[in-house]
């Protein structure tokens, strides 16, 4: 399958918080205002090109030709912390107002599970180099357009007359559920899974 | 001693129930309700894990630095998950194939994270533990609570057996990513409105 394919794929039809419900924590702790939505997606969207990149080549070249796949989750997560500690101080170091825009956000993509779910995914899937980093970086601006949009959403949402119990986590996870009815008009269009 | 661990078991599972009062690990809480016994295991997996990895962050807690206290919880926690995976290929692969990288995605559930700093680094190991499962088994409570509703409209059956017969009209959106936000999002409600009906 053609990268590019896997790419707009998996920002429409298999998006990581609308079809595959990772990276929920933070998308309903952040998704408040649009504009630090943003900064997050633009950071998962960096974190996850590299990692997808890195955990690939891990897991080809170093754990498959020593039979240590079983060890996968522990590898992937230590790889994710590393490059996610390194890219903070590269971006510190070089990009001042870039750091004050991702910095806080950055040591909370660790946990972030659409990371791992990325790198689980693209081996469950059997994906190629071009092919695991094009499925990283579609995740990530999928991951960016869905928490952008319930920003926005989120922010009309606050003027409106929601009932007491649902008012929060509840309205939000309602609204996410709508947009996942809209995105599932996509999925004629192109399927990965 | 025993008053304190009903207290801390039923402080877990209801008043506090991690998905419903704290938003915690709904990643995985969606994605695996479309059939019960998919939440049934997973809801064990994670029971299993948050129990006994709050057990070990507990009794390692006092020879546990400060500072990198986060890399040993997370590696006591992978070391775990692989044992799930492990264990759940072996005896179970067509659960196995099922579940997917949800399995692996245990390791960054917030559930088993939020318990090891909020519980069990202050409190002694057989208490940690309860504490643990606990937490486990509301979240699978919750889980199961949704893939109730989800099965039985989505597919018409239980625990794959079927309970509303040849007429019945699956309802696709359940069994699809939307139907599983809809659920959440209600039982949300219906968890709130009862808290303040408690109060009032």
């Amino acid at each position: 399958m053609s990268p590019l394919v896997i790419f707009f794929a998996s920002i429409f039809t298999n998006n990581m918080i609308l079809a595959n419900f990772l990276g929920m924590c933070s998308f309903l702790a952040i998704s408040s205002q649009i504009r630090t939505s943003v900064n997050l997606g633009q950071a998962v969207t960096f974190v996850l090109a590299v990692t997808s990149a890195a955990n690939w080549l891990v897991y080809h070249y170093i754990l498959v030709p020593a039979g240590l796949e079983v060890y996968r989750f522990i590898v992937f997560i230590i790889v994710i912390a590393a490059i996610v500690q390194l890219s903070e101080m590269i971006i510190e170091r070089y990009f001042d107002s870039l750091y004050y825009a991702l910095g806080i956000f950055l040591p909370l993509i660790t946990v972030n599970c659409a990371i791992l779910g990325v790198a689980l995914f693209m081996i469950i899937r059997e994906y190629g180099f071009l092919q695991s980093i094009a499925f990283g970086v579609g995740s990530g601006i999928g991951w960016m357009m869905a928490i952008a949009m319930l920003a926005g959403i989120r922010v009309r949402i606050e003027k409106a007359p929601v009932p007491e119990g649902l008012k929060g986590a509840g309205i939000a996870v309602i609204a996410t559920g709508l947009m996942a009815l809209a995105f599932i008009g996509f999925s004629g269009i192109i399927n990965i899974s | 001693m025993a008053s304190k661990s009903k207290q801390v078991m039923k402080k877990a599972i209801l008043t506090e129930n991690p998905v419903l009062r704290q938003i915690l690990g709904i990643c995985s809480a969606l994605a695996v309700t479309n059939l019960m016994m998919n939440s049934l295991i997973m809801g064990l997996a994670l029971t299993f894990v948050t129990g006994l990895s709050s057990f070990f962050i507990s009794a390692a807690r006092k020879y546990t630095p400060k500072h990198i206290r986060m890399i040993v919880q997370t590696m006591i926690i992978a070391v775990l998950v692989i044992v799930v995976d492990v264990l759940l290929r072996a005896f179970y692969p067509t659960m196995s194939k099922a579940l997917g990288p949800y399995v692996g995605l245990i390791i960054t559930n917030c559930i088993i994270m939020g318990r090891a700093e909020a519980f069990a680094m202050n409190n002694p190991p057989v208490l940690a533990f309860l504490d643990g499962v606990a937490s486990g088994i509301g979240y699978t409570l919750v889980l199961l609570a949704i893939a109730f509703v989800r099965e039985l409209l989505g597919f018409g059956s239980l625990f794959g057996f079927p309970v509303l017969g040849a007429s019945w009209t699956n309802w696709t959106l359940m069994i699809m990513p939307p139907g599983a936000f809809f659920m959440l999002g209600i039982l949300i409600w219906i968890t709130n409105n009862k808290k303040e009906g408690g109060q009032a």
